[in-house]
């Protein structure tokens, strides 16, 4: 039973990591907690589902559907919202506010827009069976999820660290001023950010919405607990911590829920949110920020 | 005379209630917002508070007193525990913690079977009444306007304005942070627990995300450059639903909106004026 529980620990905590991976970005490139994220996720869920059901494509057109809607949302909004607050030099806590007005606008309108009733997908995006490895049985959706998640992390990290764009982005992230004098086009690098990070949520949205087979608007407010915790522990801004926080969450939740009780499981999030906050604010591989005036 | 203010109460009783109730919270959210912090617990601890004082009287026939000085002890004790470590780190932590503490006291309250589970607890007798409620924001609020006006109320806005500068010229940070938040987190249990005894039903639907977004929105809306401010500002966003009502489902969405266009184009909300000190 352990290794079942592990592989989908292990899927789960994919997820997570995906998740939080475009939470962080956000936050690590525009130095703004943007709370709208969880719509993203939800967003690119409805938007899975919409392709899969009305349009009858297969679900690996739904991810990329998903993801591309979420991101160009994304983009939209912090244009909209968000521009303005930069350009004055806001302080953080003011953004964090705006984002958290958006976020309930948003919510509300989807609730009373689509309605509060959990859907699901049509049954044929399920039909690609199972694998046995002894005990242990892998379904094939469940390969789906850890592979596209797998390559969306890659890819994403990839771009980061290792491209010009990449090069750009972290310069923004590192001091605007200086990256603007060195040509590099801030705004336009923080467009590129959003719709990334917006497009990793819609992403992470239908993944887990596939795992879950539940799609509804509050599923993004759920999301964002662990989404908080993933990014507490591995350190805000931090992509290696919030991938390796993610997993896990995942793993620890599933092992939770599969050997002491599943209300606990919702629990773990927090607690380890709150246990970090007390003893290693920092984060896993916590680098102590100086604050400045 | 008297027989139709009589009436008037009657008629509109539950939300001559919700006015003084919401008047507190937005209190308890502006007493952080003034140190230059962001908590988003608030309906969290209303909910704690709520609950505490709920059981007490309910399975233990404690009286009212004892139930509303344990109502605002044991978010307090919550505040400090969750909200302690993040006061000496920058103000998003602060903002994360209580969101998170939101969710948490959510599920916590729809799987405690004790506490009525998802049904929520039902015939709560009826304590306080009007005369608490308005009598407790009162105090608070002449309370507040002291403050405001002393040294403390000084420090609280220097902080606000430019924290490094504050700390610099011996501005005790983390104990100003700390005393906010327990504070905070005491009025907003005292609030649960008289909305509670008022109310005679309780469930865990109302200390959602919605409920503490909407308390944030009534110190945002007012502004919080007096105490009297985000008073009014609950006043108003109180009664708006009931002009609302033709919007139906999509009522929610304006108190979102609401925000969005207070940070974005009124930073000092709709009552700016500062209050005159003393200290």
């Amino acid at each position: 039973m352990l290794e079942q529980q592990l592989v989908n620990g292990v899927v789960l905590g994919a997820t997570y990591a995906l998740f939080a991976l475009g939470f962080t970005l956000m936050f690590g490139v525009m130095g703004v907690i943007n709370l709208t994220y969880g719509v993203y996720f939800a967003v690119g869920a409805f938007a899975a589902l919409w392709t899969t059901q009305a349009l009858g494509l297969p679900i690996a057109a739904a991810v990329v559907v998903g993801a591309l809607i979420a991101g160009v949302l994304a983009v939209a909004i912090d244009t909209l919202l968000l521009t303005r607050l930069r350009k004055a030099k806001a302080p953080e806590l003011a953004s964090l506010m705006v984002t958290l007005g958006a976020t309930l606008f948003l919510y509300a309108g989807m609730a009373a827009s689509l309605g509060t009733e959990i859907r699901r997908f049509p049954a044929a995006v399920f039909d690609g069976g199972a694998y046995s490895l002894g005990e242990v049985r892998v379904g094939a959706t469940q390969i789906l999820i850890f592979a596209a998640a797998l390559v969306l992390v890659v890819a994403l990290m990839a771009l980061v660290r290792g491209s010009r764009i990449g090069l750009a982005i972290r310069a923004v992230a590192e001091n605007p001023d200086a990256a603007a004098l060195m040509g590099i086009d801030g705004a336009l690098m923080l467009r590129v950010v959003s719709f990334l990070s917006g497009a990793i949520g819609g992403a992470a949205g239908v993944l887990v919405g596939l795992n879950f087979n539940a799609i509804q608007p509050f599923m993004g407010e759920h999301m964002m607990l662990r989404g908080f915790a993933v990014i507490i522990v591995g350190g805000l801004g931090d992509l290696r911590g919030a991938l390796l926080a993610g997993l896990l969450l995942g793993l620890a939740e599933v092992l939770t829920a599969a050997y002491l009780s599943s209300t606990l499981k919702d629990m773990i999030a927090f607690g380890l949110l709150v246990a970090t906050l007390w003893f290693r604010p920092m984060g896993l591989f916590g680098r102590a920020a100086a604050k400045r005036a | 005379m008297w027989e139709a203010l009589d009436d008037f109460y009657w008629t509109y009783q539950s939300l001559i209630h919700a006015i003084g109730v919401n008047g507190i919270l937005a209190l308890s959210v502006y007493v952080v917002l003034a140190v230059g912090q962001l908590s988003l617990g608030q309906a969290a601890f209303m909910g704690v508070g709520a609950y505490t004082g709920a059981l007490l009287t309910v399975k233990f026939g404690t009286p009212f007193a004892v139930s509303m000085i344990a109502a605002a002890a044991v978010p307090a004790l919550l505040a400090l525990v969750v909200g302690g470590p993040t006061l000496r780190l920058t103000g998003v932590y602060l903002a994360i913690a209580t969101i998170g503490l939101g969710e948490i006291t959510h599920i916590v309250l729809l799987n405690w079977d004790y506490a009525g589970g998802a049904l929520g607890l039902s015939g709560i007798p009826e304590r306080g009444g009007v005369w608490a409620i308005y009598g407790t924001l009162a105090v608070l609020l002449v309370g507040f306007t002291l403050v405001a006006r002393s040294r403390v109320g000084r420090a609280m806005e220097a902080m606000r304005e430019d924290e490094a500068a504050a700390g610099v010229m011996g501005v005790n940070l983390p104990r100003y942070r700390m005393t906010a938040l327990v504070v905070s987190a005491a009025m907003a249990g005292i609030a649960g627990c008289l909305s509670a005894h008022v109310s005679s039903f309780i469930g865990p639907g109302e200390y959602g995300f919605e409920s503490a977004v909407r308390i944030l929105s009534y110190a945002l809306l007012g502004g919080i450059g007096s105490p009297v401010a985000p008073v009014l500002g609950a006043a108003i966003l109180t009664l708006l639903p009931e002009v609302l009502r033709p919007l139906a489902d999509f009522r929610l969405m304006v108190n979102g909106l609401i925000i969005v266009l207070a940070v974005l184009f009124m930073p000092r909300g709709i009552l700016p004026w500062r209050i005159a000190r003393t200290g």
